[in-house]
């Protein structure tokens, strides 16, 4: 077998393991199965990577039906990159999740594994697929697994914010389907490239402008596009705490990728200027972060204060997504992977956090970098990440986005971002201070508060050393992100 | 030594002697000894460069390139090496001092104490010896949040406060107009290398937005404190005074200063600032600085927000001194940098050996203090003598080329400011002297005192005796600093 029929396993062995997953008992066997695949699928998109970047689209027909009448799957630089994103965090993910999933989730971890399972061939199926029905296929995988996942939180509160992402989820992929359907009565293809070479010459028709609108939207709910966001706080901060670490570092992030990929690829630049998409999506996104910063800072716990900080870094992204130019979506794709790095690290430090203590509010945090300082140092780290400090692969991002923003002549984008970090500054600093600053508070129980075991920190600190690594060495991201966007903007084949 | 290896051993010194401290924290005496090793070690390493730059060579080190065409590079030039000298010598006297005055003053918390302390003086060398200006932002925010643990070191309420102001200020000026300042440049040259004669040209920017662009970076390096963005160095004063006397009134200020200068003379270059119109605008705004700074000063009563405010007054003498765009006036500038750091640290080491000694922190309570301890006021009066400017003390020399640039492009603005400020330095410096020396004892302490410990003592006399000696042997640093304009010009 060559390498591009190996392609389509990263997505079909999480697909395969889940259901045996399912079937496992006791605590070790589903565990392992879900990490060997998992690691299995990153394997595989690590050697794809390099070839996708170099030599251009691979395809892969599905069944030997050939495109458009069957499945195809499709892999460039920008897929490829994210496909790895998402199987490597979560193979980095697992190690650290036991001893947080025995403690949340004590009881019939097999379903619960398998649930992972699905949630992320989901996501892979869809970042893969070059067809858009099978999008929406992959996407409700990904979607009823992932409402399902979060309604494992120990809380009660888990279940209502269960429900209401699945109202929101359901709306977002509805509208998406009824897009879909437009496309479809009028091109008579599901097949993105098809699809690309048809559209242009219905970009008058009306049918055609609706399914963009409802795809917009649609996808705008999926990747909690302010203010289509309101699930998602209460899904991050309810999820047991390796779901949310997931999500936070992936769910969004690909329907960021499916908005780009329909936007860009399918209907096509011209299509987009056309529309009001730039000042849409300039507009939500930079009122996203101001007021998804604003709460972000008025928060007392610490979950619900980073869910609001993913909802502003959302903004960054439809920002540079905005500025509809190479260098912007090069930014915005680096910011999907660079965010994916610290926000990913800073839910693993809430994670070990409320593995300890049993609590991620405020005020329960007070001297917490006495007793877990490998903890509370990473979430320092992590959190200048987050700011933007040079050396970090934050300050990629903001760089990548600043420029961009200066040769498109908008000035309002740099100030906008320049705010947000400045308010990410004082959400960040205001958990240093207190972890750091702060005696204990007198009803700690002090024989719990100590550091977590090496299961969880070393995971937790690769994630911290990518941080840094991905500030200096930018080879892999900035390199491929230009890449990707050339391919977005159709400017390569 | 090739020249990256000693660059990079400058660098890596003070941070492999940060980690060895926190291993070391469970022997006071060992980690201690590790400190003075690592700075005399540091000092003895950047005394190296001396002989290379001064016979032209160039050292670089190119570390990695983290954004396409732009790299984490370090080269020297007069200016930082003055810099570095600068920041690692007083690195060793502060040291000394610093045991004399954490272990008397029982301070809890020594070991990060002087674990960030290495790592700030790290971030001072990578300003110094910074290559362009990406490399240089980098260690500049290194340098901003290692103080930032320094500042808050009491864990009270008024260091938290202290600490939020320090770094709100600090940061929200980095990165609101620093950063996009040095993007803009980049968007514009496609290099951020400090060149001799600059990389900006008037064919690639219109003059307007020149000059906005160097608003931006003159209130954007905020550790410049250049009015309305000095707030945070009052706030510092909560730190404890070692760190006040090293960091915020020579490296970490130092840094600020020293970075305007750079961009002056190596991004934008003497001769297309001259061109510019509202360019006048900045030199009003440091004027103003210093004066109003020095006013706000005299009303001081806490001896280390006086001194604070004295600091902004004088730092602001040096963002004047680069932007009178005269020759004479860049090398006061860079004088100044040495003079005010062996004056200011002096008057610092005083205020704390008094409040270690006597428990003194105002200066309506200095009443007849000199008679109990003789070094300490001596040394203060130095200091005094040489912010205000007059010989024999370091003061004067840098003051000295000041006037002279401002007549070489005849500046009266800039001779006016000198000439009130000298007089409001004198103002609330003397009466100082004048009660300290001449004026009885109104209460005796309640407990018996003479100087401070032994270490203070000895280093406080020795920066004094810096602040005289710079006055008559300051031929080679400004033989040395006279390189900036041949590269310059």
């Amino acid at each position: 077998m060559t390498l591009i029929e190996w392609m389509p396993f990263s997505v079909l062995i999480p697909l395969i393991a889940a259901p045996v997953c399912a079937l496992l008992p006791g605590r070790v066997l589903p565990w392992t199965l879900t990490f060997v695949s998992v690691l299995a699928s990153a394997v595989i998109c690590a050697l794809v990577l390099p070839m996708a970047v170099g030599e251009g689209p691979l395809s892969y027909a599905f069944g030997n039906w050939p495109p458009p009448v069957g499945i195809e799957y499709r892999v460039d630089a920008v897929n490829a990159l994210l496909a790895l994103l998402i199987s490597a965090i979560a193979t980095i993910i697992l190690p650290w999740a036991r001893v947080s999933v025995n403690d949340e989730v004590p009881d019939r971890q097999g379903p619960f594994y398998a649930l992972f399972l699905l949630a992320m061939s989901g996501l892979m199926g869809i970042t893969l697929t070059g067809d858009v029905f099978n999008v929406f296929v992959f996407l409700e995988i990904s979607s009823l697994s992932t409402y399902a996942l979060i309604a494992h939180g120990k809380n009660r509160a888990a279940l209502l914010a269960s429900f209401r992402y699945l109202i929101m989820g359901t709306l977002g992929a509805t509208f998406y389907l009824i897009g879909v359907g437009f496309l479809y009565i009028q091109t008579g293809t599901l097949n993105m490239v098809d699809l690309a070479e048809r559209l242009p010459a219905l970009a008058d028709d009306r049918a055609i402008r609706t399914a963009f609108g409802f795809i917009i939207v649609g996808m705008g709910l999926k990747l909690a596009l302010f203010p289509l966001h309101r699930w998602l706080p209460g899904a991050y901060s309810n999820a047991p705490s390796m779901v949310t670490v997931f999500l936070a570092a992936t769910a969004t992030k690909v329907a960021v990728y499916v908005l780009l990929r329909l936007v860009f690829s399918v209907f096509g630049v011209e299509f987009a200027l056309a529309m009001p998409f730039e000042e849409i999506f300039f507009t939500l996104g930079a009122v996203g972060i101001f007021f998804a910063s604003l709460s972000a800072i008025k928060q007392t716990s610490l979950k619900r204060m980073l869910a609001y900080s993913s909802v502003s870094q959302i903004g960054y992204i439809a920002l540079a997504i905005s500025l509809i130019s190479t260098a912007g979506l090069s930014a915005g794709l680096v910011h999907i992977f660079n965010h994916a790095l610290m926000k990913g690290a800073l839910f693993m430090c809430v994670g070990a956090i409320v593995y300890r203590i049993g609590s991620d509010r405020f005020a329960d945090l007070g001297g917490l970098a006495k007793q877990m300082p490998l903890t509370m140092l990473a979430f320092v780290l992590a959190g200048l990440s987050m700011i933007g400090v040079p050396l970090t692969a934050g300050f990629i991002s903001k760089w990548a986005l600043i420029s961009a923003a200066i040769e498109a002549g908008n000035g309002y984008a740099v100030g906008i971002v320049l705010i947000g970090s400045l308010m990410a500054v004082i959400y960040i600093w205001r958990v240093v201070e207190i972890a750091y600053l702060q005696p204990a508070p007198d009803n700690a129980d002090m024989s719990r508060r100590r550091e977590v075991g090496l299961s969880m920190l070393i995971p937790l600190w690769i994630l911290i050393a990518a941080n840094f690594y991905f500030g200096i060495d930018t080879r892999l991201t900035l390199d491929i992100a230009t890449r990707g966007a050339e391919v977005l903007m159709g400017m390569t084949p | 030594m090739s020249g990256g290896v000693l660059i990079g051993l400058i660098l890596g010194t003070p941070l492999i002697g940060a980690v060895l401290i926190s291993l070391c924290g469970r022997w006071p005496n060992v980690r201690e000894t590790v400190t003075l090793t690592t700075a005399i070690s540091l000092f003895v390493l950047v005394s190296q460069m001396i002989g290379p730059i001064a016979a032209g060579e160039t050292l670089r080190l190119s570390l990695a390139e983290p954004i396409p065409g732009l790299e984490i590079a370090f080269q020297l030039e007069p200016l930082g090496m003055v810099f570095a000298m600068l920041a690692s010598g007083l690195w060793i006297v502060t040291s000394v001092y610093a045991i004399g005055y954490m272990r008397s003053n029982n301070e809890p918390y020594q070991t990060s104490f002087f674990a960030f302390f290495a790592i700030a003086i790290c971030g001072a060398m990578g300003v110094a010896m910074a290559g362009n200006l990406l490399t240089l932002f980098i260690f500049y925010e290194v340098l901003t949040l290692s103080t930032w643990p320094l500042v808050t070191h009491n864990r009270n309420e008024a260091a938290k406060q202290g600490g939020r102001v320090y770094l709100g200020i600090l940061l929200a000026t980095s990165i609101g107009l620093l950063l996009p300042a040095i993007i803009w440049t980049y968007s514009i040259t496609g290099t951020l290398d400090f060149t001799p004669g600059g990389i900006l040209e008037l064919d690639s920017i219109s003059p307007l937005a020149a000059t906005l662009l160097l608003t931006m970076f003159v209130l954007g390096v905020g550790k410049a404190a250049v009015m309305p963005m000095h707030r945070w160095l009052p706030a510092a004063m909560v730190a404890p005074t070692p760190v006040s006397a090293l960091l915020h009134a020579v490296a970490v200020v130092k840094a600020g200063v020293f970075t305007i200068t750079k961009v002056v003379i190596y991004i934008f270059g003497l001769d297309f600032l001259a061109t510019l119109p509202l360019e006048k605008f900045l030199v009003y705004l440091a004027g103003f600085t210093v004066i109003a700074a020095s006013l706000v000063a005299l009303r001081q009563v806490e001896i280390k927000r006086m001194l604070a405010y004295s600091t902004v007054s004088q730092l602001s003498y040096i963002v004047l001194a680069a932007l009178v765009l005269a020759p004479f006036a860049e090398i006061g500038a860079a004088i100044h940098i040495v003079a005010h750091a062996f004056g200011k640290i002096t008057l610092f080491f005083c205020a704390g050996a008094i409040y270690i000694a006597a428990k003194k922190t105002r200066v309506d309570q200095l009443h007849g203090i000199a008679w109990r301890m003789p070094f300490t006021m001596v040394a203060f009066t130095i200091g005094a003598v040489s912010m205000i400017g007059v010989p024999p003390t370091a003061g004067f020399v840098s003051k000295w080329y000041i006037v002279a640039g401002a007549f070489q492009v005849d500046n009266f603005f800039v001779l006016a400011v000198l000439a009130i400020s000298t007089g409001l330095n004198a103002a609330y410096f003397l009466p100082i002297v004048f009660r300290a020396f001449f004026q009885a004892e109104t209460v005796p302490p309640a407990k018996d005192h003479g100087e401070a410990p032994w270490p203070m003592a000895a280093a406080l006399t020795l920066t004094a005796a810096l602040t005289i000696l710079f006055f008559f042997f300051n031929g080679p640093v400004v033989d040395f600093e006279k390189g900036i304009l041949e590269v310059a010009s």
